[in-house]
């Protein structure tokens, strides 16, 4: 059905979207201003990339996320395949349901309690806090992103696909490594996807579970942010939306081509 | 008695004793908690046979299948293949290949991929290997189709791709779960063919699941017909049509109208009853006569009556009623009719002519009449 454009339509649609994206664009802009006052336009200026280029304390910040979501999205999405598989496949195994709530709860648990308890823990068993602390954070509360995609997928897989695979002489994992995977691929790599943007942008869970010298990006961002809004920031935060939107897109192409195979199956 | 059916009589190694059976399912019971899917079964089919397995969903026929390709371990039983135990032999290490209902072909791959799968699991070399698939692509003539994806092929071609995929390890044995039952009625008919013409060619032995009796009717050396895990009636397509062993099997294959009464007497082959229809002479099953008075059934196929409208001078049997429906289906024409007794029986008529004067229509009395070996007793 194609609906008329009518000029109820429109303005709703603009307001929405306004309402979504209006503060976003402002901070894209306002990055590319001149003036060191944020809330005054001096016309169009990349000055604050090249000082953000130089600004060492951001760019050690920027590594050390890139490094801590490249990790633990990888680990975390070995971590949540198999439990994904484990789930749909092992369909009888004694405290099933408990298993599935279990890997699910983080993802409705506050931030806080997480970022909390891991702290607790990290503390209890005396685990210096600093880079693999945080890492090992994200993977915990990423692995269940990971699982639910992974698992929605392996849903709908027909099983008598491994089957024949067995059936024409492989070796049960090496069915699963030569035809699962491959089929249920697109939605291994959203996961990954998604677990890299979480990691990416997470705050609360990183402050808590953080040590020395493993600062990242969005702590450091939010810390200066506290001593007043630069433009600086702006520019460190455009890069930043830029990435988890390629990031974003391209799971949600992976989403899409996913569900073509699926159909054609 | 005359012997039942002579199509493709020169092979049938069941009958001989020296036989050694090539599958062998020695008391099978398979158990899922408390359902019991298939119920201490025993069975053996011979090499190179073409072996049917016919029931209704549900009857555990696919299970007898998932047990001998290794899906499945028995509860209780042993099952042998060429003399080998089965037992604890994984899947990939069974010389036996399956063709999946769903056709399962791995939608990553290309059609030539999908053949070669099992043929590079085995580690046959490249150029042997292409060699084979090229030769299997051939068989199933699908040249044209090997660098394409399994979905740009139509429901057919996937068919022959799965079929091709399977033979292609040269299997002794090669299962196929419902092969057919994803394809139109026309090019079920035409795959039938080719698929009996590929077991020759191969000297395979096939054993396959369907629910459609005509299929097991067609393509056949011998059908097990299942009800509820056991087996009913094992036969050729012959003996299970016109000698079947009990009402079950009588109405799974094809129709038949079964008409109830009691013993009044009987000989060393024939047997007459009475019933609400009257007295009905029929043939016996094997040699043993049931005792007067016993309650059995009548059972006649709808072609094997004859319609008239005036009573038979010298018929054995002539059953006299009220014509209830007419259905024309162009090759014969099925009549149904209700006689004095209440019991509705149907009658098929070849149509030889394509002009008929004057067509038996509703509510018209007529009579049906059948020979005394039409028809046959059963006992249960």
């Amino acid at each position: 059905m194609t609906a008329r454009w009518s000029w109820f339509n429109i303005s709703s649609v603009v307001v929405g979207f306004a309402f979504l994206y209006l503060p976003i664009v402002l901070l894209i802009v306002y990055s590319f201003n001149e003036s060191r006052l944020v809330t005054v336009w001096a016309g169009f200026s990349t000055k604050w990339y090249s000082e953000l280029f130089q600004n060492q304390g951001i760019l050690d910040a920027a590594w050390v996320t890139v490094r801590v979501a490249f990790i633990s999205a990888s680990v975390a999405t070995v971590l949540g395949t198999l439990a994904a598989v484990a789930l749909v496949r092992y369909t009888r195994f004694r405290g099933r349901t408990v298993f599935t709530g279990m890997v699910y709860a983080p993802l409705v648990m506050p931030e806080v309690i997480t970022g909390l308890s891991l702290l607790l823990l990290f503390v209890a068993i005396n685990f210096a806090r600093g880079f693999w602390t945080v890492t090992l954070a994200h993977i915990t509360f990423s692995l269940c992103f990971v699982a639910v995609v992974v698992q929605s997928r392996l849903v709908s897989f027909d099983k008598s696909l491994e089957e024949a695979a067995m059936d024409l002489g492989c070796p049960p994992f090496q069915a699963f490594m030569k035809v699962t995977l491959p089929v249920i691929f697109p939605a291994v790599i959203s996961g990954w996807m998604l677990a890299f943007t979480l990691s990416l942008d997470d705050l609360v869970i990183a402050s808590f579970t953080s040590g020395p010298g493993a600062t990242t990006l969005p702590m450091k961002i939010y810390s200066q942010v506290r001593l007043g809004v630069t433009p600086e920031i702006n520019a460190v935060c455009t890069i930043l939306i830029a990435i988890v939107t390629t990031g974003v897109l391209i799971a949600a192409l992976l989403q899409k081509r996913r569900a073509f195979l699926g159909n054609n199956e | 008695m005359p012997s039942l059916g002579s199509i493709r009589r020169s092979f049938a190694p069941w009958d001989d004793p020296a036989a050694k059976p090539y599958i062998s399912f020695k008391n099978v019971t398979k158990r899922f908690g408390d359902f019991v899917a298939v119920d201490n079964l025993s069975l053996d089919v011979y090499e190179r046979e073409f072996f049917s397995l016919l029931g209704p969903s549900g009857c555990g026929k696919t299970t007898l299948l998932r047990m001998l390709a290794g899906f499945e371990e028995p509860t209780e039983g042993e099952l042998y293949l060429d003399g080998q135990p089965l037992k604890g032999v994984p899947p990939h290490k069974r010389p036996v290949n399956m063709m999946f209902q769903s056709y399962a072909l791995f939608p990553h791959m290309s059609v030539a991929d999908n053949i070669a799968f099992g043929l590079k699991q085995d580690g046959m070399e490249k150029g042997a290997r292409d060699e084979r698939v090229a030769q299997m692509l051939k068989l199933v003539k699908l040249e044209e189709f090997a660098r394409r994806k399994p979905h740009q092929l139509s429901g057919g071609q996937r068919q022959r791709v799965a079929l091709a995929r399977a033979v292609a390890k040269r299997p002794k044995l090669l299962i196929l779960d419902e092969p057919l039952g994803a394809l139109d009625k026309k090019l079920r008919e035409e795959t039938q063919f080719e698929l009996m013409d590929l077991q020759q060619e191969l000297g395979l032995t096939f054993m396959i699941v369907t629910h459609d009796q005509e299929e097991a009717m067609t393509m056949s050396d011998r059908i097990a017909v299942m009800d509820k895990g056991i087996i009913a009636q094992i036969g050729t397509p012959a003996e299970i049509y016109e000698a079947p062993d009990t009402r079950y099997v009588a109405d799974f294959i094809g129709s038949v109208n079964t008409l109830e009464g009691k013993v009044v007497s009987s000989d060393e082959s024939h047997v007459t009853i009475e019933g609400p229809d009257g007295r009905i002479v029929g043939g016996l099953r094997g040699s043993k006569a049931p005792a007067d008075g016993q309650t059995v059934w009548f059972a006649i196929r709808p072609e094997k009556m004859q319609v008239s409208r005036e009573k038979p001078a010298e018929a054995a049997n002539a059953l006299e009623g009220e014509v209830w429906d007419v259905a024309y289906l162009g090759d014969m024409t099925i009549i149904n009719v209700k006689l004095e007794s209440g019991n509705v029986v149907q009658a098929a008529m070849i149509n030889r002519s394509r002009l008929v004067d004057d067509p038996i229509g509703y509510d018209e009395r007529i009579w049906l009449s059948f020979s005394a070996d039409s028809g046959i007793m059963l006992e249960r």
